[in-house]
């Protein structure tokens, strides 16, 4: 049995308790990924498994066997960052950075369920291709909270990096 | 509170009392701030121009290390069980099954704990911060309803979590007063802050009220409020040949490292506390029992401890922002000048704290009325200790206050904003002291034209569909503070033909962006390019203390570094000998330019800092200085402004309230950085609105136990809550403090609940006094 963790297989915990956040925190040490509230409430821990957002915080390590985890230790590191986290540099996205790492994750995952087609609570026109416009990107980023008031900025970097790759 | 802690408070308050009889009296030039900060007239500098947060690359990648992500080896998990009543005594303690599940280390009660000093509590000495008088795991007593009443240590998370759910307590109770109607029966008492008591009185407000020919008189409520940081409460520590190292989450790095120390009878620099990262703060990232209580069970089990509060734990050990119950009442003349201001009220703290919630301190310098009367009363309550919440006072003062002013408006049909503009005070109304900056007008002329105000419709009125469109303004104010204690430490380094600069300060970072502003004030000051400045921050070791609260942190750091580059300037020239093209010239004609000093009048006589210290044989010089006495508070009335405006659509079926629309004006002094101080002033903004809308801990007043201990059931806003915010400011320089600067942590959520109220009140006619203005009371 092996978690493959940003390309890396590891072994999955001998507790089954272990919930894959503390198994990335504590065990693996990729402290990137933020417990917040450890109840699926307030999205710090979002990670990525095979390119869609979880929250690890309410998975447990061992069912992740044999599937692909990515982390915001692999979406990109200080000196090689990933466009988005640019964005969120530049447009100010974030204050004491805790939220940041899931804000950044769950954008990506957020991205991909938009190219596939996935309506949200706000998409008016459910057969139409779906256009990230500024509710949109609010509505589906909305599971991910952020207490030092830096929404406008989280929204302005995704929009403008949904702009840049489109 | 002890009698002693009373008496230190009163002792305090005499202090304070003769400094500010004495004070306002001086000369401005005896004051600090008299003369005019030089930065203040340079213009093309690095202050006011966009740089993005230093440690942006880290916080994005995730490599930026918060406590709970500290490691030692041979670490234990902590986990804390929480009492179950609010007042009485732990009669007997089951711990069998606990200490026999697997992995269990420790389980320490007040039966085992070490013994240990109560931390000093917050303000009875310049560094005392603990959180109230209460013991930490030294008896059987029990004095709120989730006070921590044992430890439990294991070898992993999991294991501490199971072996503490196992733990079984039996209790005698107590009677407690935990329903505020009980509280208020057993009588009030006046409130204090800072030692004096929260009352003024001017005049005869009552009689002028009854006097006048036009007024409101109207009561608010405002409900308990949690901090919240999406960085749950943490510590990581170890004892280490003798010294206690933590890895804390900290807004007070000295202070905390200060008061563990007297907890556990150590020297000062027994305790090294580091805290480079803080997960959002907002008055919580303090001393709590569970980093001593966790530093106590890691000298009783010998091994190095992480505890890291779940989120319902931060609820039952971390307290919030009290209750409030406000009355406002406001005479008029026909023209609108008041001639009567009466803010009064009560508000709630324990029997073991001193922290009423200050809600007339805006109100203080606020409006120009000749009779004011102004006081907070206490009552006490069973609960966790109440603390400081961003904008203590202010935030919840302003939302009864700037509600009256709306509602005084209404009554004379005058415009809000030329109402509040027609009562703009020409000296501070209550201290009798001169403003040291205050462009409110123009922030309200500013801000009115940009948010179109002339459009604001008559009272419910205008509709899209089924939402009915309001708009509302209001006043934010804080006060610009700065507190003793602040040391800078300088040092130039010499890098070749070039130098290298690090300034050091015991200030915390939480997001605020001090790293980044003090980096671009200490290189303006010292006329070398940001990338060859390095800020150290958050560590106990570094000399001096500094508190990031009271948005005081960029003024005390700025006055610290003013008084390090004096001593530098002193220092280099001294060094530079009678060699240097500086000769003859004495600190006070010399100016730091281009990477050296220079004649202040003649910019050609200058010599480089490398080539000062090449000469001298020295690779680098390091100077330490303290701040000035922070006197000048008391001579000036210094205070922020804003000016707010708001738009809201309130659904006619729901109740639902949407913002659609919100900006901040603001008079904050000079801008440093003005890509962090938008988000500084956007993010208060945020949580107003969240304590507008939403933000309510809910507070059982039956078994005195909070009912919503979770991120699901307490509210805060989200993204979709979150409207763009425009933000603009006079960037006016306040002449009397370091840079021309104010702190502006705190002024953004000032005022916004107001503004939120008032527009409701233009969409709907409908008139909420009691937040948060949920949908239930608008059906």
């Amino acid at each position: 049995m092996s978690l493959i963790i940003n390309g890396v297989a590891v072994a999955p915990p001998a507790d089954p308790r272990v919930s894959l956040l503390d198994h990335l925190r504590e065990t693996l040490h990729l402290t990137g990924t933020k417990k917040g509230c450890n109840q699926g409430a307030c999205g710090a821990c979002t990670v990525l498994a095979d390119g869609e957002r979880i929250l690890s915080c309410l998975a447990l390590a061992v069912q992740y066997d044999g599937r692909s985890i990515t982390t915001i230790e692999g979406v990109g590191q200080a000196g090689a960052l990933h466009p988005l986290q640019q964005a969120f540099i530049d447009h100010d996205g974030f204050q004491c950075g805790y939220c940041t790492p899931g804000q950044i994750c769950s954008a990506l995952g957020m991205m991909m369920e938009a190219k596939r087609g996935l309506p949200s609570n706000v998409t008016s026109d459910l057969t139409a291709a779906v256009t990230l416009d500024r509710a949109e990107v609010q509505e589906r980023m909305s599971g991910n909270l952020c207490r030092c008031g830096a929404h406008n900025g989280i929204i302005d970097a995704i929009r403008l990096s949904v702009e840049a790759a489109a | 509170m002890s009698i002693i802690d009373s008496a230190k408070q009163t002792a305090q308050g005499l202090v304070m009392g003769a400094l500010q009889k004495l004070v306002p009296l001086a000369p401005d030039s005896w004051i600090p701030g008299g003369v005019p900060d030089p930065l203040i007239a340079r213009k093309h500098g690095l202050i006011g121009t966009p740089v993005s947060r230093l440690d942006g690359p880290l916080k994005v990648s995730g490599g930026a290390a918060f406590s709970a992500e500290y490691r030692f080896e041979n670490m234990a998990y902590a986990a804390l069980a929480y009492a179950t009543i609010a007042r009485g005594r732990v009669t007997a303690i089951d711990s069998a099954a606990a200490e026999a599940a697997p992995g269990v280390v420790l389980v320490m009660t007040h039966r085992n704990a070490p013994r240990m000093k109560t931390p000093a509590m917050f303000g009875t000495s310049g560094s005392a911060v603990g959180p109230d008088t209460v013991p930490i795991l030294q008896d059987d007593k029990v004095h709120w309803n989730g006070q921590p009443i044992a430890c439990v240590l294991a070898e992993t998370q999991e294991q501490a979590d199971h072996a503490a759910s196992l733990l079984r307590f039996t209790y005698a109770e107590l009677p407690a007063v935990t329903a505020l109607a009980a509280a208020k029966a057993k009588g009030v008492e006046q409130g204090l802050f800072m030692g004096q008591p929260l009352r003024n009185e001017i005049g005869d407000a009552e009689a002028a009220l009854a006097a006048a020919p036009h007024k409101v008189d109207r009561r608010y409520t405002t409900p308990r409020h949690n901090h919240n940081p999406i960085e749950p409460h943490a510590a990581t520590l170890a004892w280490i040949d003798g010294v206690l190292v933590i890895h804390d989450a900290s807004q007070m790095v000295a202070q905390q490292a200060q008061t563990m120390a007297e907890v556990f009878g150590l020297k000062a620099d027994k305790v090294r506390l580091t805290s480079p990262y803080v997960g959002g703060g907002f008055g919580s990232k303090g001393l709590w029992e569970h980093q001593v209580i966790a530093a106590a069970a890691a000298k009783l089990a010998g091994r190095p401890v992480r505890i890291a509060l779940s989120r319902e734990g931060v609820y039952r050990v971390v307290g919030g922002r009290t209750l409030t119950e406000q009355r406002v009442a406001i005479g008029a003349a026909a023209d609108g000048r008041f001639t009567a201001l009466i803010h009064t009220g009560l508000s709630v703290m324990t029997p073991h704290n001193a922290m009423p919630e200050p809600f007339i301190l805006g109100t203080r310098s606020a409006y120009a009325v000749p009779n004011i009367a102004l006081n907070v009363d206490v009552a006490r309550m069973q609960t966790l200790a109440n603390t400081f919440m961003r904008a203590p006072g202010e935030a919840v003062g302003t939302f009864a206050l700037e509600s009256a002013i709306d509602e005084l408006a209404g009554e004379l049909n005058i415009d809000p904003v030329e109402l509040r503009i027609r009562n703009e005070p020409d000296k501070d109304p209550t201290s009798g002291l001169p403003f040291s900056s205050r462009h409110i007008v123009t922030a309200w002329r500013q801000g009115a034209e940009r948010f179109g105000w002339r459009d604001r419709p008559e009272t419910a009125t205008r509709r899209e569909g089924e939402w009915r469109i309001g708009m509302g303004c209001a006043t934010g104010t804080y006060p610009y503070y700065r507190m003793p204690g602040a040391k800078a430490r300088l040092t130039l380094t010499r890098d070749g033909d070039a130098v290298r600069a690090s300034v050091e300060v015991a200030a915390a970072e939480m997001g605020m962006g001090t790293g980044t502003t003090t980096a671009i004030v200490a290189a303006e000051r010292l006329g070398l390019p940001l990338d060859r400045v390095e800020v150290g921050y958050g560590d106990s070791a570094i000399p001096g203390a500094i508190m990031a609260g009271g948005s005081q942190q960029t003024a005390a750091i700025g006055a610290a570094v003013i008084a390090a580059h004096n001593a530098l300037t002193a220092k280099l020239l001294k060094l530079a000998g009678n060699d240097s093209p500086l000769a003859g010239l004495s600190a006070k004609e010399v100016g730091s330019d281009s990477g050296g000093l220079a004649s202040l009048d003649d910019p050609a006589q200058r010599e480089s800092y490398a080539s000062i210290l090449k000469r001298a044989g020295r690779d680098s010089i390091e100077v330490t200085e303290a701040g000035s006495p922070p006197l000048e508070f008391m001579h000036w009335s210094m205070h922020s402004h804003s000016a707010l405006f708001c738009e809201v659509g309130v659904n006619d079926v729901t109740g639902e309230v949407r913002v659609r629309r919100f900006l901040g004006s603001f008079d904050c002094g000079r801008i440093l950085n003005p890509r962090t101080a938008a988000s500084q002033f956007r993010g208060g903004i945020v949580m107003g609105l969240g304590m507008a809308l939403m933000e309510e801990t809910q507070f059982d007043e039956r078994s005195g136990r909070i009912m919503n201990p979770s991120l699901a059931e307490y509210h805060v806003p989200v993204h979709l809550d979150v409207p763009e915010i425009d933000v603009i400011w006079t960037d006016i320089p306040d002449p009397h403090t370091p840079m021309g600067a104010h702190g502006i942590g705190e002024i953004g959520i000032t005022g916004v609940a107001a503004a939120v109220a008032n527009a409701v009140h233009n969409a709907t006619g409908r008139r909420i006094r009691d937040l948060p203005i949920t949908l239930d009371k608008l059906l």
